[in-house]
């Protein structure tokens, strides 16, 4: 139904082999109704088929709005979710088909940085213990005297002291925080990290300092990213490729400056203009188009497009039959039935 | 320049929180002025003082572990800052209204919506039932929820978060006040909600010749919205000007930071993000000098010595420096 796209754009990505693919990954929540007899009343589709490829090295941008399924996504893409079908296979290994001792590889090649610096990181433990617990729990280095000199030089590669190595992580400032948090997933050497919301809960002069640390330590490293966020001026400045969501599905991805100049979904269209630019003149010639409406519930989302009840330009066959996905120019992917 | 009625006159206001830790110098002297029908924009980071001060002048401050230190805020003549309990019970929601950024906490879980936005029709203007719930559904009509006869008897978790914003908003305008005070009203919104909520303060300010307040931390929305700005930091007010020449013409190394430190989704990228080195500072201990001495690039060694006035840089446009960004070095 989805066709399998080819690694994107004319980059010199384009000769490497995609580190991460995903296939048609679904990802269902069953709603459940009744105390002592439970029976499922229907499924909440938070991811409802979606494929891409990243190729290593490279950082790609998945955005949309709150309920789109994003960090969902993310999470199903690195197994803590099982998937509902689909594939996802990061370095070759299939994230939920593969045995305990791949799956064990899988989690030190690919981490997570979490949105909220103060749900992830345990309050009773010290930045020592918070650090260090990958390479504990992996036996990369079950000798504490060298752990905790690794921590220290994993701390200071993120811009920590490493004197606070036995702080608590109420003592830091968010921004500290989650430089934590960068450095924990840091630890295990991964290849790949999903960065899930990482700045969004961060002071404006904070944000830049965490997104030029996870530049400098994606080109030190060679890291690739799988970038969730809604700051779509964000997103363009630090992602090579922008895959936008809505309602459990892709509608468009594209190389970065093809997408946010030449967007052709109606919903990236909208979503483009309703960022607003840090320039009055600017600002006030631009052309807005204001979408009318909430997104509906997942769990009865609206049948053919899912994107019909909102667009602007919505036809006929939109509301009956689901659009195709594909290329319509080299690497800019898109389904809608208008383009 | 500006021909209108000044409305809002705030002078020299600082507030203070008592806690355990010790003393909280939130907000140090801050002087600003609103015209009627005008829309200015209070910019900061958490913790710079923004919300503390308009709610200082709504009088929201809990008295202990707050204390409004010093100050005066002129509503049409009147200082707010010295009127009782009850004769700013008078004002607060039929003058002056503060639409909150989490419309989620701010609402009543277990009121129903129209319920809620009677409440200041009945105690402001006295209205009966009947005609109080005839307003009602005006107002959320106003404000776009649709079928709003059957919406206002629906609960706050009925609405999503656009919906509940909008029932604040309706909430707020109820009384038709002459000021409209909107703290992060769209912080914890989608671009596209934003966008709508944009859209109708706009063009009910317009309609209603209001003057609106907005706080936030995103410069982003400020530019298509206010006429002047107000950048505030640890306290103070650092900048202040109107929006075009804030943004062609920063003069204060903050306004500066943070523009370069924001990335911008209208241009290719061409460069690093300029970080700002650093963090916001500890407000516990009483700033010595500019407080943005420690995190400034042209910091010279009277910063750290002497708090520098708001001093005029241009025609209506003000910073708290030492340093002329222009030429290139010190004052005088």
């Amino acid at each position: 139904m989805i066709a399998v796209q080819a690694p994107s754009t004319e980059d010199a990505m384009q000769t490497s082999q995609p580190l991460v693919k995903v296939r048609d990954l679904r990802k269902h929540f069953p709603v459940r109704r009744g105390l002592i007899i439970e029976r499922q009343i229907g499924s909440v589709k938070a991811v409802d088929g979606i494929t891409f490829d990243i190729a290593k090295g490279e950082t790609l941008g998945l955005v949309g709005e709150s309920g789109c399924g994003k960090t969902t996504a993310g999470r199903t893409i690195l197994g803590l979710y099982p998937a509902t079908s689909g594939q996802a296979l990061i370095d070759g290994i299939d994230v939920h088909h593969s045995n305990r001792e791949a799956i064990k590889m899988l989690r030190r090649k690919a981490q997570m940085i979490f949105q909220d610096p103060y749900a992830s990181l345990n309050p009773r433990w010290t930045v020592a213990g918070i650090i260090g617990e990958p390479l504990r729990v992996h036996n990369i280095l079950p000798d504490p005297q060298a752990r905790a000199e690794r921590v220290k030089e994993l701390m200071l590669r993120v811009g920590l002291s490493p004197q606070l190595i036995n702080r608590f992580p109420h003592e830091f400032s968010g921004g500290q925080r989650q430089r934590i948090g960068v450095a924990r997933a840091l630890a295990s050497n991964p290849s790949f990290i999903v960065c899930d919301e990482p700045i969004s809960a961060l002071d404006v002069s904070i944000q830049a300092q965490v997104v030029n640390l996870l530049e400098d330590l994606q080109d030190e490293f060679g890291l690739t990213y799988l970038f969730i966020a809604h700051d779509l001026s964000m997103v363009r400045h630090i992602c090579d490729r922008v895959a936008v969501m809505y309602l459990g599905v892709i509608v468009e991805l594209a190389e970065r400056d093809e997408l946010y100049e030449h967007p052709l979904h109606p919903y990236t269209q909208a979503l483009l203009s309703a960022v607003p630019i840090p320039d009055p003149k600017k600002d006030r010639s631009r052309q807005r188009i204001i979408l009318a409406g909430d997104v509906p519930s997942p769990l009865n989302p609206p049948p053919g497009c899912r994107f019909h009840p909102r667009c602007p330009i919505a036809m006929d066959q939109c509301s009956r039959i689901q659009p195709e996905w594909r290329e319509v120019a080299p690497g800019h992917w898109v389904a809608c039935h208008a383009v | 320049m500006n021909r209108r009625q000044v409305i809002l006159d705030l002078k020299d206001l600082r507030t203070r929180f008592h806690i355990a830790e010790g003393t909280v110098y939130a907000v140090n002297g801050v002087s600003l002025t609103l015209h009627e029908c005008e829309t200015i924009a209070i910019v900061g980071e958490s913790g710079c003082g923004k919300s503390v001060t308009m709610l200082s002048v709504m009088g929201l401050i809990p008295v202990p572990p707050g204390e409004i230190v010093s100050g005066q805020a002129f509503y049409r003549g009147r200082d707010l800052l010295a009127l009782s309990e009850a004769e700013m019970e008078h004002i607060r929601g039929k003058e002056l209204a503060m639409v909150f950024q989490d419309p989620m906490t701010a609402l009543n879980p277990v009121l129903t919506i129209g319920r809620q936005i009677s409440e200041p029709l009945r105690v402001h203007l006295n209205m009966d039932h009947a005609t109080a719930q005839q307003r009602v559904i005006e107002l959320l009509e106003q404000v776009g929820i649709p079928d709003p006869k059957n919406r206002m008897n629906d609960y706050p978790h009925q609405f999503s978060g656009g919906m509940r914003q909008r029932a604040m908003l309706a909430m707020a305008l109820a009384c038709a006040p002459s000021v409209l005070i909107a703290d992060e009203p769209t912080t914890a919104l989608d671009v596209t909600i934003q966008a709508q909520i944009i859209e109708l303060v706009t063009r009910l300010r317009d309609a209603l010749c209001m003057a609106v307040i907005w706080i936030t931390h995103d410069l982003g929305v400020v530019a298509g919205l206010a006429e002047r700005v107000i950048v505030m930091y640890a306290g103070l007010v650092v900048e202040e000007a109107s929006v075009d020449e804030l943004y062609d013409d920063p003069r204060h190394p903050y306004t500066l930071a943070l523009l370069a430190a924001l990335p911008r989704i209208d241009r290719r990228r061409d460069r690093r993000l300029k970080s700002i080195p650093g963090a916001p500072p500890n407000l516990l201990v009483m700033p010595h000098g500019c407080p943005f001495a420690p995190r400034c690039e042209f910091v010279f060694d009277r910063c750290r010595a002497e708090t520098p006035p708001l001093l005029p840089v241009a025609i209506e446009h003000r910073a708290r420096c030492w340093y002329d960004v222009v030429n290139g070095k010190p004052f005088e």
